[in-house]
């Protein structure tokens, strides 16, 4: 016998009399995780499906905006919808289907980057595409459509979207796949979580036949010689990634380190069954040879965590990377992959004001001018990046893409209460700039684009038929967040 | 520091203080909620604020404070239709005129309806948002009248008497948590409340607004508006009882 679902606490819904008002027990600040922005939301984190469909119900009949939120890993205001219900699918994190002689794995949509990597390793399989952190949920991931190091050549993490189920703002559950309800999966994928909430996600994985990647560093002297040794290394590497100072000026500008890294030949790893142990993979907690716990680091770096202290840790880090060129080693997949996970919360290093990252992608030929350009129209305003990380992508057929046959460099800027307005100011001059030279945006990482851009940058076409979905699918316009109402319009009266 | 507020919302902001102070905050840039009984008055003053910016940026919200029920969604609409909420001001208030012999309950009940139990209804709904957002100012306009039981009014009196008590608490409650809790204790001021009295010391409305602002941007716990209150207050507080029952204050 089924019993009827029971209804989530405090769903309890208006007076007929008086205006809606939802739990203030709900009520919770939720910040972007850059910490440059942060909103004031009514969160639900349900467990299960139906979960999901009585806050959907509840959300339609109180006529209150939904946003959609995993980690909370977006760097702007992706997994934000100030004043309204937050939906966050974190407790929706369990393994449904694994099968480790195909790599191919269904999950619910809560599942971390992390949980994935680790439950499947030891089985010789890896995440085709990861992020720079292990943290994000697979569902956030596949919403913003994020890319790894290997983009270039694995494509995106949509790429590797085999199958999902989608639940709508109505509460129906869509399969799509790219047979079936093929428009919907190529929307969906990237569409920031405004179509629809994934309830599993069918994932393909990467083969590996050891724990370690074989990784060379190659410092670069300056811009035009690591776009060129990047294009060079291209066909030969499965990850390439380059570290950029953007301090430096003239001759210099652009200098940083490249690492190359390629995946271990079957019989290459004498030992595969050992560094294929999750305990072998995992980062390491401490630092100063065991005696410091990472969890202080950021307390550390927060003296150096200014324009006079970044410029001498860019130089040092050069300068290292000068002495470790040419010289390949081994290091584990999680070591290579995860390199913002290194040192716990340094994102607190930038309080009080946070941090944003700017990310454009540039079509191949216009690259090199636009990104001397770019940084030299920084370091003129006085607001240098304090991280510069030049990736190379290819495109991909979904409706919402970001991507071009071409470059793309995240730039970190410290948010201070003096430096905010221009900085913004001055994000505005780059969008500027690259909308004259073709570029697109990237909203896992974006809290500075405005509306008059979207248009230039996904062609009007893509947006009327993103919008014209949207309108199908969501006719309430129910799901929302502080990025889609920044870019796409305003919240409804 | 200058202010930085983008999200008022005013209560009682129909006329008098309360509707110079949403004139002065619009004028600074900041959103507006207004929140008054009189409809009429209000949308005068939204059309108004509003007719003088270059888009609109006040919003008008008809609502009696003695609706205790309807606050709750209201606080949260408000929000809402603002896109954040930085500030509260409580500047409701009624004082009804009261004979020198008269004790009567109906208008008294009116009077702590809306001077403490609504500002009350309205203040915790602002308290719990600050609370949980970790920034936030309320004010609460008080009155020099609390600072003492005096015979033309007890129940006014009273009233503001307990509104300043409970934003003290208030303010000892929130203030770990970054939140900004004052209390405004204005003298006479020349608003429709006082229209046709003599009284000593009246300001104009829009004085009163600026000083009000400027307490609230220095975080000040308590402040007499017009300053001069303060020193007369501390008198008056010190009049030993016996001799206070025989003054006409």
């Amino acid at each position: 016998m089924t019993t009827a679902p029971k209804a989530i606490r405090s769903l309890r819904m208006p007076e007929p009399d008086n205006p809606p008002a939802l739990p203030q027990d709900r009520l919770q600040r939720l910040w972007a995780w850059g910490m440059a922005a942060s909103g004031m939301s009514y969160v639900w984190r349900p467990s299960t499906i139906e979960g999901i469909r009585q806050i959907l119900t509840y959300a339609s009949a109180m006529g209150i905006p939904v946003g959609l939120r995993g980690a909370g890993r977006s760097y702007g205001d992706a997994s934000l919808n100030s004043e309204g219900i937050c939906l966050d699918i974190t407790r929706m994190n369990r393994i449904l289907d694994w099968d480790p002689t195909t790599g191919i794995i269904r999950v619910e949509p809560g599942v971390t980057i992390g949980q994935l990597w680790q439950y499947v390793i030891e089985d010789g399989w890896w995440p085709s595409v990861v992020p720079g952190t292990m943290f994000p949920t697979v569902a956030g991931c596949v919403a913003m459509n994020v890319h790894g190091k290997n983009q270039f050549k694995a494509g995106t993490i949509g790429d590797h979207v085999l199958e999902f189920e989608l639940m709508l703002a109505d509460g129906t559950v869509r399969r799509c796949n790219r047979e079936e309800d093929a428009e919907l999966f190529h929307a969906a994928i990237g569409s920031f979580g405004m179509l629809g909430c994934f309830t599993s996600l069918t994932l393909d994985l990467k083969r590996v036949h050891s724990g370690f990647l074989r990784v060379e560093p190659i410092a670069a002297h300056n811009l035009g010689e690591m776009l060129a040794i990047m294009e060079t290394r291209r066909s030969a590497a499965d990850y390439l990634v380059a570290w950029v100072d953007c301090f430096a000026r003239g001759g210099s500008l652009g200098r940083g380190l490249i690492h190359q890294a390629n995946y271990l030949a079957p019989g290459e790893d004498p030992f595969p069954a050992q560094s294929l142990c999750v305990q072998n993979q995992e980062l390491p907690d401490t630092f100063l040879f065991g005696l410091v716990p990472k969890a202080v680091m950021w307390r550390l770096m927060k003296p150096f965590v200014n324009p006079p202290g970044m410029r001498l840790v860019n130089l040092g880090k050069y300068l290292a990377g000068l002495r470790q060129s040419g010289k390949t080693f081994y290091e584990t997949h999680a070591a290579f992959a995860f390199l913002l996970d290194y040192v716990p919360s340094w994102k607190n290093a930038y309080l009080p004001g946070g941090l944003i990252q700017y990310q454009v992608f540039i079509p191949h030929t216009n690259a090199e001018a636009f990104f001397r350009e770019q940084l030299t129209l920084c370091q003129k305003a006085g607001l240098v990046p304090f991280l510069g990380v030049l990736k190379r992508h290819r495109p991909d057929d979904f409706l919402m893409s970001y991507l071009v046959d071409g470059w793309s460099l995240a730039l970190d800027f410290k948010v201070t209460p003096r430096n905010r307005q221009r900085l913004w100011d001055l994000c505005a001059k780059m969008d500027a700039m690259a909308m004259d030279a073709g570029g697109r945006f990237y909203f896992a990482k974006d809290l500075t684009l405005s509306k008059p851009w979207r248009d230039r940058f996904l062609s009007e076409e893509r947006v009327q038929r993103f919008l014209e979905l949207k309108h199908k699918l969501d006719p309430q316009n129910l799901l929302q967040t502080d990025l889609y109402r920044r870019v796409f319009g305003t919240r409804p009266s | 520091m200058k202010p930085t507020w983008k999200h008022a919302l005013i209560i009682g902001a129909s006329s008098g203080i309360g509707a110079q102070l949403a004139r002065k905050l619009a004028r600074s840039g900041c959103r507006v909620a207004l929140i008054a009984r009189r409809t009429e008055l209000l949308d005068e003053l939204v059309q108004e604020i509003n007719g003088q910016s270059p888009a609109p940026i006040a919003i008008a919200y008809p609502h009696d404070v003695v609706h205790y029920d309807e606050v709750p969604g209201l606080f949260q609409q408000i929000c809402r239709d603002l896109g954040g909420l930085d500030l509260v001001i409580y500047a409701a208030g009624i004082m009804p005129a009261i004979g020198e012999d008269e004790f009567n309950f109906s208008k008294d009940r009116a009077i702590i309806e809306v001077n403490v139990l609504g500002a009350i209804a309205w203040l915790n709904e602002a308290a719990v948002r600050f609370l949980r957002a970790g920034e936030g100012t309320i004010v609460g306009i008080s009155s020099v009248a609390g600072d003492r039981g005096r015979r033309g009014n007890p129940v006014y009196c009273a009233s503001k008497a307990a509104l300043a008590t409970y934003l003290e608490a208030l303010r000892n409650r929130l203030a770990r948590h970054g939140v900004a809790v004052v209390t405004i204790k204005p003298g006479p001021v020349d608003t429709p409340m006082t229209a046709g009295q003599r009284l000593p010391l009246m300001i104009p409305a829009e004085r009163a607004a600026a000083a009000i602002l400027a307490a609230a941007a220095r975080r000040v716990h308590t402040a007499y508006v017009p300053g001069i209150w303060r020193p007369i207050m501390f008198i008056i507080r010190n009049i030993p009882s016996r001799i206070f029952r025989k003054l006409n204050l």
